[in-house]
């Protein structure tokens, strides 16, 4: 096994400052030169929920105070990207004192659990099924009910939730409806609350993992066709291999590859996905606290946990590309 | 024209015993507008310790026959009919498993291993190791790197590349390993498939003597499949030319270099590139019929010089006009005396 | 001594079915899934009053015909008045189909070409250009790829109010990485084909040369990403929806969701409010799943021997 070369690492790392960066300047730019106050739509919309607000005038001064808009632009993206280096959002506005770091803090754990065990769920599932498909050897009833069960592929996620959501919560009452674990339940490390939290992740879990699993059925499928046209396969018959060591030694080994790769690519729509499944089932991770924050227009926690997830993401992404050559010995030597 | 050749030096093939005996094998690619006939009926017999040579320009069919002995067709392609025997046992009805349990040991394929033939995600000893494992069992790894060494040190290979991938290699150095892995299990057959055809030229002359003596050494009977004319002179004992499928002549080298009968070997033996004279290409690249619908007759007659009416209505089968040269050919004519006369030549 | 027995015969009609690549059934079926929206959207427009889609038209909570839903004040029976009922702000369901069905394709539509215009642009200009250029545009796609869109787009659009163009143009601003690089890697790999260089040696110019040579090759992958890219910009318009987010007007099939998921649709058992829109936008996204499977065929024919 070759290590990771200097000039690999350095690379995979610039590409994710600078993906950080290219989404922390978007944010930032886009409402300043889109037509309109941010400010002043806010007040207006907030004017819109409660009716009529006082001295809406002086809000948007003393905002514009807040948020240090009437310094020059190059000051105010400096400090912006400063606050992001060191993760200082400030306060919440709509629960202050509570600071956006310890709204982030309480709600990261619970979207990268359900995050990791559904993404784990579905690139297993998907990849064996796909692999089953395109293999020779596979019984022709699982090669039927394989397509079959991939009906809800390309159903978004969130609308996945809303079935599930309706008929295994509230009409069969199967699993609980919201939330991430039971209430009265304290959380640590006890069993009760680890079961609970398991069960209440089941639904969720399910509205990604059924809707997504296909995807990667097809493209496993896709590249064992691929695979299986390649020489080394027709030497790998030849030599009389057993088919089972055949069929993950040689062919879903390689076939793999570009699936993980894949996979690094989708991160980012996958962590938008999600987002979405915890508002529909009031999971308490971060696409619940991004929809509370918007319902309270607390811009503050808007920001500061879109910026979490997106770095996050970025950081999942880096990490892969680090342990991509461990799976893939050719990598290392592609850049040189 | 006598049959006065020198032949003492040549090993007599006819008394040897045959390992491999094929009869009749006819295998089609199925497309959407019907079969595409790519061995049309081919018989041949590999003597013990024989190395012969299966010639042909692209697409005659060579390699679906040596694939087609190793049932690796891949469909659409498929085995219409004929008969394999292996040390007379026949392959044909054997069940899959039965078969499997036969290939590497009784028949291994040597690929062109400067292509694709090595799993890029496994280091070179785990490819050879597997097959050894498959087909012997699980071994101590100790005596496993011996083995493998040993296999290397055969062909070649320094022992450093042990632990390497695929991609770390030379064209030359992959083509060896799969040498090495070819004889890993003492096999009765050695199919080689273009061994030496995608490497320069230089690299070329070494792994065909690798090749050459790895033969020596283990004394496997070997079919070579190539369309190096000049190469194959120097390899092989017999070689067999094809043409759209069909056998057009087999004889051993010495008599096919010498003189050779069908005007298809006469066309491929001129066009051996030489040295000391340029000669004008004789004939067009490709075969013109269209290969769903042979046309009755011989298959060469679009493009033989010597074509004949009879040629265009019956076949001609393959008869041995001389000792072991085996002829398919209306040109010739076998007199009640046993002498061979040309047609054309007489006419 | 046995002779192998000849394969089964085959079908000769499994081939001619796929003579002509863009006939086949996944391609068809998902075309016509999409034209049934549309029609049924234009239809509507003429048939059925759009303004019952607005607030406080029709009575609330109303079940489709056929249905009844009883609640602690009574039973409610479903009427042809309003055929798949009305929502919890007396929206008529149907109305809000025929008007929100559209939108939500617009969008798509949009977003997926503005970010296929800007695909092809930079693709193009990546692979002829190559050197600095390719490195900046391969290097902002590959980075901008892996973004998640949606949450940039959330706190964008959490500050400034936007319209239905505005917020398709701002989902485009993500639909670029595919196309550019999907035209990017094509032109590579074309530039080095026979033809083109054929076609540069006889004189012919860079852009005869895109339009003319390389073009015609690149419609079924163009096609695949466009539709790639209308699925996807679909699902942030409607997540932005769904989240509160959008046009805040005018009715949308995302914002029904919206109002039935806070205003508890789900647990009064109102299915109709979130179930018809939830439909339709199924059978608009399985409907481009299909065109995208029927595509893939086309530019992938290993992908045609099915498996039987």
């Amino acid at each position: 096994m070759k290590g990771i070369t200097l000039d690999y690492f350095i690379r995979r790392l610039g590409v994710f400052v600078l993906t950080v960066w290219i989404a922390a300047t978007l944010i930032y730019i886009i409402p300043r030169v889109a037509p309109g106050d941010p400010i002043a739509a806010m007040v207006s919309r907030m004017s819109q929920q409660a009716g009529y607000i006082e001295n809406s005038d002086k809000i948007i001064e003393g905002w514009r105070k807040r948020f240090g808009l009437d310094d020059p632009w190059y000051v105010q993206y400096g400090r912006y990207l400063r606050n992001l280096v060191t993760f200082d959002f400030g306060y919440s506005l709509a629960t202050f004192p509570t600071t956006v770091r310890e709204i982030v803090v309480r709600a990261m754990p619970w979207t990268i659990g359900l995050l990791s065990i559904s993404t784990a769920l579905f690139f297993v599932i998907g990849n064996l099924l796909g692999a089953l498909l395109a293999w020779k050897k596979t019984p022709a009833f699982v090669k039927v009910l394989i397509p079959a069960s991939m009906v809800f592929t390309s159903v978004p996620s969130l609308l996945a939730g809303l079935m599930l959501l309706y008929f295994f919560a509230f009409q069969l009452d199967w699993f609980p409806s919201l939330g991430a674990y039971g209430r009265g339940i304290t959380p640590g490390w006890n069993w009760p609350f680890i079961k609970s939290a398991i069960w209440h992740s089941i639904l969720p879990a399910a509205s990604i993992v059924v809707v997504t699993f296909g995807y990667w059925t097809l493209g496993m499928r896709g590249m064992m066709i691929t695979v299986e046209g390649e020489d080394y396969m027709t030497l790998a018959q030849a030599k009389g291999l057993r088919p089972f060591y055949t069929l993950y030694r040689y062919m879903i080994r390689n076939a793999i590859l570009p699936q993980i790769t894949a996979l690094a690519l989708t991160l980012g729509t996958l962590v938008g996905g999600q987002v979405l499944v915890e508002y529909i089932f009031s999971y308490q991770g971060m696409g619940n606290a991004i929809f509370t924050a918007i319902r309270n227009q607390d811009y503050p926690v808007i920001q500061g946990t879109s910026y979490i997830l997106i770095l996050t993401t970025a950081l999942a992404v880096f990490i892969m590309d680090m342990l991509y050559p461990l799976i893939d010995p050719r990598i290392s030597h592609e850049g040189s | 024209m006598s049959s006065q050749a020198n032949e003492t030096t040549q090993k007599d093939w006819s008394k040897a015993k045959s390992v491999l005996k094929v009869r009749d094998l006819r295998i089609h690619y199925d497309t959407p507008k019907g079969a595409v006939i790519a061995v049309a009926g081919i018989s041949f017999n590999l003597y013990e310790g024989e190395t012969l040579g299966l010639v042909g320009e692209s697409g005659c069919g060579k390699s679906t026959t040596a694939y087609g002995i190793l049932q690796l067709i891949q469909p659409p392609g498929h085995i219409v009919g004929g008969e394999i025997q292996l040390d007379d046992r026949n392959l044909m009805g054997l069940s899959e498993r039965e078969f499997r349990r036969l290939r590497w040991t009784k028949l291994a394929l040597i690929p062109q291993g400067a292509m694709n033939s090595l799993n890029p995600t496994m280091k070179v000893h785990q490819q050879i190791a597997d097959v050894i494992t498959t087909h012997e069992g699980r071994q101590p790894k100790e005596k496993m790197r011996k083995r493998i060494l040993e296999l290397f040190k055969t062909v070649g290979l320094p022992a450093r590349i042990y632990d390497m991938y695929p991609h770390e290699l030379s064209g030359g150095m992959k083509q060896r390993v799969c040498i090495a892995m070819g004889i890993a299990l003492n096999p009765s057959v050695v199919i080689a498939d273009e061994s030496t055809s995608a490497l320069d030229v230089v690299v070329q002359r070494v792994v065909a003597q690798t090749l050459l003596k790895v033969k020596e050494m283990l004394g496997v009977a070997m079919i070579m499949i190539g369309h190096d004319m000049g190469l194959m002179a120097q390899m092989v004992d017999r070689i067999a030319v094809m043409y759209a499928g069909k056998i057009v002549e087999i004889a051993s080298v010495q008599s096919l270099f010498k003189e050779p009968m069908h005007p298809y070997s006469q066309v491929l033996i001129e066009s051996i590139p030489s040295l000391k004279e340029k000669k004008p290409l004789k004939i067009t690249e490709g075969i013109t019929h269209d290969p769903r619908n042979p046309p009755p007759g011989c298959i060469f007659q679009l493009r033989c010089p010597f074509v004949m009416e009879k040629c265009k209505t019956q076949e001609p089968p393959l008869r041995e006009l001389k000792p072991r040269q085996e002829v398919a050919c209306h040109l010739y004519e076998v007199s009640e005396t046993g002498e061979v006369k040309n047609v054309a030549a007489s006419a | 001594m046995a002779t192998v027995s000849a394969a089964p015969k085959r079908k000769v009609s499994r081939f001619n079915r796929f003579d002509n690549p863009w006939l086949n059934p996944y391609l068809l079926t998902g075309v016509v899934l999409i034209l049934i929206i549309l029609l049924g959207a234009l239809i509507g427009r003429v048939a059925w009053d759009s303004n019952l889609a607005l607030v406080g038209s029709s009575p609330l909570k109303q079940p489709p015909v056929g249905f009844s839903h009883t609640t602690l004040r009574g039973t409610s029976v479903g009427t042809w008045e309003h055929p798949l009922g009305t929502d919890g702000d007396g929206r008529d369901m149907l109305a809000v189909m025929i008007v929100g069905a559209p939108r939500t394709l617009a969008i798509g539509f949009i977003a997926a070409a503005a970010g296929m215009a800007i695909g092809i642009l930079l693709g193009f200009m990546a692979g002829f250009m190559g050197g600095r250029v390719d490195d900046i545009i391969r290097i902002a796609s590959d980075t901008t790829i892996t973004i998640p869109s949606i949450l940039v787009l959330i706190v964008i659009q959490s500050v400034i109010p936007v319209n239905l163009i505005g917020m398709a143009l701002l989902i485009s601003a993500f639909a670029w990485p595919g196309p550019t690089r999907l035209i990017r890697g094509q032109v590579l790999s074309m530039r080095e084909s026979g033809y083109v260089k054929m076609a540069r040696i006889s004189g012919a110019s860079t852009f005869d040369i895109m339009f003319r040579e390389m073009m015609p090759n690149l419609i079924p992958y163009l096609a695949a990403s466009f539709i790639g890219n209308m699925q996807g910009s679909i699902l942030a318009a409607i997540g932005l929806e769904v989240l509160g987010l959008g046009p805040q007007r005018v009715p949308t099939l995302g914002k029904s969701i919206y109002w039935s998921v806070q205003l508890s649709g789900l647990s009064q058992g109102l299915w109709w409010w979130w179930g018809f829109p939830a439909l339709i936008l199924v059978v608009i996204f399985v409907g481009l799943l299909l065109i995208n499977l029927g595509l893939d065929e086309v530019s992938n024919p290993r992908l045609r021997r099915k498996v039987e």
